[in-house]
């Protein structure tokens, strides 16, 4: 965890101060809404369909247990008692009222919490890989660099007033948790042949209406350079940028129509005029910056633990264990994510209660520390592997336990039209049923990984363009309808889906995925064939006949 | 619309001529960026204050030749929500080194005045009288910045950095 210091607390503070001042001018009538709008915006507040909803940036994913408990009291406070944690490391309250926003931003800031540039057109929260610090095999913790990048975009004077919203996503690992290729800018921290560590840059990914995956824009920027560099490329789009069209604003856009190649010459015309200035770094900089991450003191302990031993005769302990449990870079430790994917609840959501006991339990077995991931679960990054029967038996209570990380019914949905105002269809109840339907954790074991994805309109923050499956709710004549798209993926590998087909009618949906997910289990050469795999062998053809073949 | 010079309520003393418009034998004007680059050399020779009002949507680097010499540039937001003379005005005073009068004009509102200073701005056509007034206010409410820009402040990292480099010693 990142321990503000008197310059951080300060200048949260501060904001606090200015947007209490802002909504008091807003009630007033001395702001126009169409004036008070982009203000809201940049401070996580849109107006949804039924009431204001707040945006919390929990930035690069990780939370202290008195950061948790402060957000579930901001959820019983100001809200109706729960939160929902999305797509990108944020947590979002939907029923504030304006009013007491001032008073929960202030409650937040005392714990080092703020909602800028949660929303808006301007450089949002950055958001990291939900493992960093923890993961085997890591060039190094990628926190330090999005901190120091979360500290650069914050109120820049420069871009703050930009064509569209701007995401960065940064990752230490190969494998790539982030989904650094569906963002604005992605980096990459990598080691060159000199030993440097540095960032290889992509650039122009994102979803939306044109869904673009990002490219390699330079495969090596050092990082005492890499403020110039993104200063560059965002000077680079603030003054290029269409603002014509507000959906051909973004990043990708500008890339796409010039080209990557023109488009980097332009960065590195730009670069020339400002590299070797004071956005520099040195290493001071970044050692300060290092050293107000608090590690935990890890003991030595054994691979194997007894208690481990003498919980495998359980067999829902080892279901969850296989399933939730992942390696850890100390011995003896491992991280374990939290399924906010119960059947039949909505994806991503908790309630205060849970908030509260999930910080408890953060305190008594991960080093007060939890992080939050771009899938909509929690995760308790340094849990004692001899802790792991008693962790798993407080989860289970809690209905947190439920073994399906990376199956088929841990779903990632936007909200939808249960709340969003820019919604064509429900998201929500869509997710719920699925995830009743393969709800028995037998059948989700057998098929594997398989990431589903809904969002309720084009704007795709469920991102079913990467999705294994992705599903995107449209309008027809007033009714329900849903595009199912396959093989999409938002990793390393990032690939958008392929439509199978016709859009088909809400009551239709399940059936559907069902039926996809049969002829896989049919179709499947091996049973470690991975759904995405083998679409990817196979094509949608088959996967399109089996569906439509009878509707 | 009030003008906010170096932080005080000012009179205007650029009269804006429009392009078919003769110029005044004398005193500060103001010209569009197509008048000025059609004949950049004579006017800028002019022995009265020259200001020019240039579009965001042009490179300010065409402007370079011409920067010692002119008086004011005025730099322009048709929406608050377009930033790009924001860009602008870094590149003018930070990378082209322009000391002249800088002015924001358009659609100019309180809760920019912050960032329009960090970039460069010393002058504010404002949009509302109230915000004018407020303007002390406004651009006080910060101490601290994480960005390094050409204002003077030292950055959130810069400030650290001597703070290690101090308990170091």
């Amino acid at each position: 965890m990142y321990a503000y210091d008197e310059i951080d607390r300060a200048i949260v503070h501060e904001r606090v101060d200015e947007f209490r001042d802002q909504v008091r001018r807003r009630l007033n009538g001395e702001l126009t809404e169409d004036e008070f709008k982009p203000l809201r915006l940049m401070n996580g507040v849109y107006l949804q369909l039924h009431a204001y909803m707040f945006r919390v940036a929990i930035p690069y994913g990780t939370l202290s247990s008195e950061q948790l408990r402060k957000l579930a009291h901001v959820a019983r406070t100001y809200d109706r008692g729960y939160g929902h944690f999305t797509t990108r490391q944020n947590i979002q309250f939907n029923w504030i009222a304006l009013a007491d926003l001032p008073d929960a931003l202030a409650e937040l800031a005392e714990v080092g919490i703020h909602a800028m540039q949660t929303s808006g057109n301007c450089t949002r929260n950055v958001t990291a890989d939900q493992w960093a610090g923890v993961a085997p095999g890591e060039i190094e913790d990628p926190r330090v660099w999005a901190e120091i990048l979360r500290q650069h975009t914050a109120l820049h004077p420069e871009f703050s007033f930009l064509p569209r919203k701007f995401k960065f996503a940064i990752t230490a690992s190969d494998h790539d948790r982030a989904a650094i290729k569906i963002h604005d800018i992605g980096l990459k921290l990598v080691r060159n042949d000199a030993g440097e560590t540095g960032f290889e840059v992509l650039v122009g990914g994102g979803l939306g209406r044109s869904p673009f995956i990002g490219r390699t824009i330079k495969s090596f920027v050092k990082g005492h350079d890499i403020l110039s560099y993104i200063e560059a490329i965002l000077r680079v789009y603030n003054q290029y940028g269409r603002r014509d069209n507000i959906y051909k604003a973004r990043i990708k856009i500008l890339v796409h129509e010039l080209g990557i190649e023109k488009f980097a010459a332009e960065v590195e015309q730009a670069w020339s005029e400002i590299a070797d200035g004071p956005l520099t770094l040195d290493d001071e900089m970044i050692e300060d910056i290092r050293s107000r991450f608090i590690y935990p003191a890890y003991e030595k302990l054994p691979a194997e633990p007894d208690e481990l031993r003498a919980a495998a005769g359980d067999a829902r302990f080892e279901a969850w264990r296989g399933n939730s449990v992942a390696p850890h870079r100390q011995d003896g430790y491992a991280i374990v994510t939290l399924s906010l994917k119960p059947a039949g609840g909505p994806p991503g959501d908790a309630t205060a209660e849970q908030m509260d006991a999930v910080a408890d339990l953060a305190d008594k077995y991960s080093f007060g520390e939890i992080r939050v991931g771009h899938e909509q679960n929690l995760v308790l990054p340094h849990v004692a592997k001899r802790d792991l029967p008693a962790l798993w038996a407080a989860l289970d209570k809690l209905g947190l336990a439920t073994p399906n990380v990376g199956l088929v019914s841990d779903i990632i949905a936007c909200p939808g039209l249960d709340y969003c105002s820019l919604a064509n269809a429900r998201s929500i109840p869509i997710a719920q049923e699925l995830s009743r339907r393969f709800a028995n954790p037998e059948t989700a074991a057998l098929i594997g990984r398989l990431h589903i994805n809904i969002s309720g309109c084009i704007n795709a923050c469920g991102h079913h363009h990467v999705g294994h499956i992705g599903i995107l709710g449209v309008e027809k004549n007033g009714e329900e309808f849903y595009q199912i798209t396959i093989g999409g993926r938002a990793d390393e590998g990032a690939e958008l889906g392929v439509l199978i087909g016709p859009a088909v009618p809400y009551g239709e949906v399940a059936d559907v995925i069902e039926d996809i997910v049969e002829a896989y289990l049919s179709l499947r050469q091996r049973p470690d064939e991975l759904f995405v795999d083998a679409v990817k062998r196979l094509g949608v053809e088959p996967f399109k006949e089996r569906v439509y073949a009878t509707r | 619309m009030p003008l906010v010079k170096n932080g005080q309520i000012a009179a205007d003393d650029f009269v804006a001529v429009a392009d078919d418009a003769e110029l005044p034998a004398a005193g500060p004007v103001l010209i569009s960026a197509t008048r000025l680059l059609a004949d950049p050399e004579r006017l800028v020779a002019r022995n009265s204050p020259l200001g020019v009002v240039w579009p965001n949507n042009r490179d300010v680097a065409e402007l370079k030749p011409w920067l010692d010499r002119l008086a004011l540039i005025a730099l322009v937001f048709p929406t608050y929500k377009d930033g790009r003379a924001h860009s602008q005005a870094r590149r003018l005073r930070e990378v082209y080194g322009y000391r002249g009068e800088l002015r924001a004009t358009g659609q100019v509102l309180r809760d920019q005045f912050t960032f329009l200073v960090r970039n460069g701005f010393d002058a504010l056509d404002v949009k509302k009288e109230a915000d004018a007034h407020a303007f002390r206010e406004a651009t006080h409410r910060y101490t601290e910045f994480y960005q390094p820009t050409g204002d003077g402040h030292r950055s959130a990292l810069q400030l650290r950095r001597q703070r290690h480099l101090t308990s170091a010693s």
